[in-house]
């Protein structure tokens, strides 16, 4: 079970409390999207991700983000048992949706920089160990139903 | 993995003109990040007095990095030659695992964005982490 300080759960919540959901979600998917192509393959049914500026408008992409932003709610909510937490969530990706892993680790990456870009100077390295500290878990933890 | 396109190179040059005046403050922010995110970094640097964040020995090795990065920049068109002597170093005598490599590129980058937010848009992020892995597999060409 992952152990967390006290300081690190007031700087994840304080960071989500915070967050414009409907601004970052779509931002860190965009940029996942952008920076990594290849992550486009799971994308084929949202419509036109021919180029950058096609992936910065598309509407589908933008509401995807926001979605799999809340997602990370439920670990903000279960820090303590996020595993168990995501297990369903693993399960889909595995079997339903077939997304290499190590994709979460990419977009993991991405949100942090989007987010390093919003807070500016308040984004010490202290919220970035505990920030990327949550992610890296839920990351763990939804790729465990893999088999 | 990674070959450099011409539209790569001049988006790196040109974010490297916009930001190269504050290289030695992002690679100490840089490196103190890699160093408190990733504690297993510290392993390389038990001969520092301090590790912390802002600290001389970060400071001055945040700047070194840097100049790494912008000799790279100078060298874009064949970054294997121009960092030779560098991955010789890497390679014989500081021994560094290239995983970390790509830890450090993403707290550069992650710095980048924290000071540049309007600069570093995802184009230029695509282009610079295409950058920082050839830097990255330059600096690993002599180990093995």
């Amino acid at each position: 079970m992952v152990e967390w300080t006290d300081q690190e759960r007031n700087i994840i919540s304080g960071i989500f409390s915070n967050l414009d959901y409907d601004d970052i979600g779509p931002k860190a998917l965009v940029r996942c999207l952008i920076v990594y192509p290849w992550t486009q393959r799971y994308f084929g049914t949202f419509g036109n991700l021919s180029n950058a500026d096609a992936i910065k408008t598309n509407p589908n992409i933008a509401a995807h983000g926001i979605k799999v932003l809340h997602g990370l709610d439920r670990a903000l909510k279960n820090m303590d048992n996020i595993k168990a937490t995501y297990a369903e969530l693993s399960v889909l990706h595995s079997e339903k949706l077939h997304v290499d892993p190590d994709n979460f680790k990419l977009l993991a990456d991405c949100l942090t920089i989007v987010v390093a870009a919003k807070l500016g100077n308040a984004f010490t390295p202290d919220m970035q160990a505990a920030f990327q500290k949550f992610l890296a878990v839920v990351v763990s933890a939804l790729g465990m139903q893999y088999h | 993995m990674t070959t450099l396109t011409d539209k790569d190179k001049a988006i790196v040059k040109a974010l490297w003109g916009k930001i190269s005046k504050s290289a030695d403050a992002i690679g100490a922010d840089a490196l103190g990040r890699m160093l408190t995110v990733y504690p297993q970094t510290k392993t390389y640097f038990s001969h520092w007095p301090d590790l912390s964040p802002g600290s001389g020995p970060v400071k001055a090795h945040g700047k070194k990095v840097m100049s790494g990065v912008a000799l790279a920049v100078s060298k874009i068109d064949d970054i294997t030659s121009g960092l030779l002597e560098l991955s010789e170093l890497h390679a014989f005598k500081l021994r560094v695992d290239p995983a970390n490599f790509k830890i450090l590129s993403h707290c550069i980058l992650v710095v980048i964005a924290n000071l540049y937010p309007k600069d570093f848009n995802p184009e230029s992020h695509a282009s610079l982490d295409k950058f920082l892995a050839s830097l990255s597999l330059a600096l690993s060409d002599k180990y093995r």
